[in-house]
């Protein structure tokens, strides 16, 4: 009888162990989500910034709290990198369905000599209408892109010149933390995973 | 005479034949599915003294389902542009990769601006893996102070 309490006992701390175990397990997934892109951890606050906008104004990060934000760098005349990864953007807010009002594309250009405003309203409304074009004057974005680790650098070709930059998306969270960067040539649907991680916290 | 000279002549190779035949065929694993580098404390330092100082390789190869994330660290005091991230003091940067490709980052660390991430297929067959184990020796010895 006493052998059988012990047992019964020594089962119960088994079961305890276990089902703790599995429940830290759980929180620390819950803790650190696995994403598709690249993640910083610990996370930092993203840097903020007040920029012109296609909007019209100026448009701060800060306004996009409580929203997810995806955040990258690039130019209206950018022959590839930019139009892709747009269109990947655009992509995954339609796949997000209903989640997408929770999502901010905003995107800063690295060539403020030729995307005003209005250029990068004309520019980014092809592909989405709700992404939103920042611009500046070339010493406050060169803070900018500094405060990402954004390189971005002026090529003359003839008569005109193209700018080569980082092409990487930055995911912001809602409370503004700068939580992930996703590589150039991800595919929507890897977006859409990780803004849904990032929602759903 | 002539006949015991022959007879040490197979042992390498049977011992060749041995390890040819062990690298095809042994399963294939790592210790962790991430390739780790760091930038260690003092590193901001030394570079400011006119040290060059390269802690990443300008092409780092990984294997998809083996060691296919990409762990950049910095334990410096200063943040640190670290392939393709920007690094606070303490902050790691964890990439995984699920497509096998070559992947270019602009990165200034290096004399061509970029660093390029190949990620190769699970080594599946004989071949694969013979591939795979000879890929690591030589980039052992082309790159002593890269992890592998």
């Amino acid at each position: 009888m006493a052998y059988d309490s012990f047992s019964g006992a020594r089962m119960r701390h088994w079961l305890l162990a276990i089902v703790a175990s599995f429940t830290g397990m759980l929180a620390m997934a819950a803790e650190r989500p696995a994403l598709k892109a690249g993640v910083f951890e610990p996370p930092a606050a993203a840097p903020g910034f007040s920029l012109p906008a296609s909007t019209g104004g100026q448009q701060a990060l800060a306004n996009y709290r409580e929203k997810v934000v995806l955040l990258g760098f690039g130019f209206t005349m950018c022959p590839e990198v930019c139009p892709t990864t747009l269109a990947v953007l655009a992509q995954a807010r339609k796949r997000l369905g209903t989640q997408a009002d929770q999502v901010q594309v905003l995107y800063v250009t690295v060539d403020p000599e030729r995307d005003s405003a209005e250029r990068m309203r004309a520019y980014l409304r092809g592909f989405d209408p709700t992404f939103v074009g920042l611009t500046g004057a070339p010493d406050e974005l060169a803070i900018v892109r500094a405060q990402y680790g954004v390189e971005a650098e002026r090529k003359n070709i003839g008569n005109s010149y193209s700018v080569a930059h980082s092409s990487s998306i930055y995911l912001i969270d809602r409370k503004g933390m700068l939580r992930a960067m996703m590589p150039y040539g991800r595919t929507p649907d890897d977006y859409v995973h990780d803004v849904r991680l990032l929602l759903n916290e | 005479m002539k006949r015991r000279a022959r007879a040490w002549l197979w042992i390498p190779v049977m011992t060749g034949v041995v390890g040819v035949g062990w690298a095809a065929f042994a399963p294939v694993r790592v210790d962790t599915r991430e390739k780790v580098f760091a930038i260690p404390e003092g590193t901001w330092a030394r570079r400011r003294t006119g040290e060059d100082v390269e802690i990443l390789p300008s092409q780092i190869r990984l294997t998809l389902g083996l060691q296919d994330v990409l762990l950049l660290k910095n334990r410096d005091t200063v943040p640190q542009t670290f392939g393709p991230a920007l690094l606070m003091p303490g902050q790691n940067f964890r990439l995984p990769f699920e497509v096998a490709s070559e992947y270019q980052f602009a990165c200034t660390a290096h004399a061509s601006g970029q660093m390029t991430v190949i990620v190769e297929p699970f080594p599946a067959s004989p071949l694969a893996r013979l591939g795979w184990r000879a890929t690591r020796v030589i980039d052992s010895l082309r790159y002593p102070d890269t992890p592998t």
